[in-house]
């Protein structure tokens, strides 16, 4: 019998609050992105994912990710309603720890990731149409692919692709949904010429709360408290670290100002780049990704995003999609054993192999995402529509969704 | 000279200072206010908030114009913020006596566009 060891426990339950904050810390992220008339639908969407998908998790999202594998797909739902599921820890996932406790903190990527993807289609989604899609999307998309790269027997799994905390999962996922949902409901009225953020402050301290919990979400994927989870928690910050200075640095030799938007958008991207390589790569490893997964998405956000005309309004594919390609790929560079020995050597390192491994596993997981969700998209649209009328898109989502104002001017 | 003070839907900013624009109009001052009107409030929960004492969000748009260019403004304030909705508004003309320009000096006429 495995036997649960108290400090590992206590780390991963402080991850799994941790992780829980990054909800409500991107609800503040892109609630002060949008215009003040729509913050409170922004704030709602990411409550209500926290809320309805924990549920889906317990009933049968976990075990369609992590149950009995069929096939290296998918699980099954023998542990639909957490049946087995107790403190007895589960060898397989995290012989330390409570297998519940590896479950809520599972829970807690499950909820995060449709969360991000509705910054996407901010502004502009009828709340019905964002419930339908979201619940749709965890159940088709996001639970197979956990399984695929997490579950035991899933096929990504056994191919030997390395992600340490869900880059590919949470970020490509989530990325590629994103790209998704811009192209299928559209632009909003009026863009590019759409109102500056209404709250820069909100904004920073959404990116202040997401670095903060990003602490659980790659040193907890350690799954104990170890030197392993230490490597994890410095790739993390230094990731974050070197992205936020490249990104200013840019702005900066574009001979603009460098921004406080544009500073805690690098560390953002950072933090997504370093997420599949924290528990592989030494400390300057780990600052190189940053250094140049700051850029990269510079380039998309700033540049690309304005060329091609899509409207990825809070740059969910823009952070997401392609900093977690890029973190995926250079993960396949600077990977080395000599941090985990459980990972494998990168193409710096002598092994050109795991590079072409972290290429199959990207552009598996970007396609199925990418193309699934756009069916969905479409199936939600002829279902109920998913765009507000443009009267409502006028007056806002706050308004409009939830009968509510975000700010009075009187009382 | 006049002076136009126009209350309006939120919503209906863009489609007013476009209305203006139209008309060569640029020179405005935008506030947020509150009202009510005949319907004390009531009637238009659904396009705008309703806030202490039945008082709904409004926009004031004031406008200074010449005496020549009193109805292109207005009837572009009007053709901007019609939906043809109960609340869509009102717009007042006020005589203007005089006008400075800050920077220069310039008074009358001469100081509004």
């Amino acid at each position: 019998m495995a036997e649960i060891d108290t400090g590992d426990t206590a780390w991963v339950i402080v991850s799994t609050a941790l992780v829980m904050l990054m909800t409500p810390g991107l609800a503040f992220f892109y609630g002060g992105l949008v215009r003040r008339k729509n913050v409170l639908s922004i704030m709602m969407q990411c409550f209500m994912l926290l809320a309805v998908i924990s549920i889906q998790w317990v009933l049968f999202g976990y075990s369609l990710a992590f149950g009995p594998d069929h096939g290296g797909v998918i699980g099954d739902f023998s542990w639909a309603g957490l049946r087995g599921v107790g403190a007895e820890p589960n060898a397989d996932y995290a012989p330390t720890i409570p297998h519940q406790l590896f479950m809520v903190f599972q829970m807690m990527f499950a909820v995060l990731t449709p969360a991000l993807i509705v910054g996407a289609f901010a502004e502009r989604m009828k709340f019905g149409a964002f419930l339908l899609f979201s619940v749709l999307w965890a159940t088709v998309v996001y639970d197979p692919m956990a399984h695929w790269v997490w579950g035991m027997g899933g096929w990504l799994r056994d191919l030997g692709a390395l992600d340490f905390a869900g880059g590919t999962v949470v970020h490509i996922n989530a990325g590629m949904a994103a790209l998704a949902a811009a192209l299928v409901i559209g632009r909003r009225k009026g863009y590019p010429d759409t109102s500056p953020p209404h709250n820069l402050p909100f904004v920073i301290l959404g990116a202040a709360l997401l670095w903060f919990g990003w602490f659980g979400f790659n040193a907890g994927s350690a799954l104990g408290a170890n030197g392993l989870s230490v490597s994890a928690l410095v790739a993390t910050q230094l990731g974050a670290a070197t992205a936020a200075v490249a990104w200013a640095v840019m702005e900066w030799g574009k001979g603009r100002h460098a921004t406080a938007l544009g500073t805690i958008s690098g560390a953002v991207a950072g933090l997504v780049a370093i997420t599949p390589a924290a528990g592989f790569v030494t400390p300057v490893g780990a600052m190189a990704i940053g250094a140049l997964s700051g850029p990269g998405c510079y380039f998309c956000v700033v540049v690309m995003k304005r060329r091609l005309g899509y409207d990825d309004s809070l740059d969910a594919f823009g952070v997401h999609g392609v900093g977690g390609t890029l973190g995926a790929l250079l993960t396949g560079l600077w990977a080395t054993t000599t941090v985990n020995a459980a990972g494998a050597d990168g193409l710096l390192h002598g092994n050109a192999g795991l590079l072409l491994r972290q290429l199959v596993a990207l552009a598996v997981c970007a396609a199925y995402s990418f193309i699934v969700s756009y069916g969905l998209l479409k199936l939600v649209d002829g279902l109920v529509g998913l765009r507000v009328g443009e009267d409502k898109e006028s007056i806002g989502l706050d308004l409009t969704q939830h009968s509510e104002s975000a700010y009075t001017l009187i009382g | 000279m006049k002076y136009i003070v126009a209350i309006i839907q939120p919503d209906r900013l863009d489609e007013v200072i476009a209305a203006l624009e139209e008309e060569e109009i640029n020179l405005m001052t935008v506030s947020d206010v509150m009202g009510r009107g005949r319907q004390k409030g009531v009637a238009e929960v659904y396009r705008s908030h309703v806030e202490k004492g039945g008082l709904l969000h409004k926009l004031k748009v004031e406008v200074a114009v010449s005496n020549n260019n009193v109805w292109q403004a207005v009837d572009a304030i009007a053709r901007g913020a019609r939906t043809g909705n109960i609340g869509d508004g009102k717009i007042f003309v006020l005589d203007l006596m005089e006008c400075l320009r800050i920077r220069t000096g310039e008074t009358g006429v001469s100081a509004l566009a």
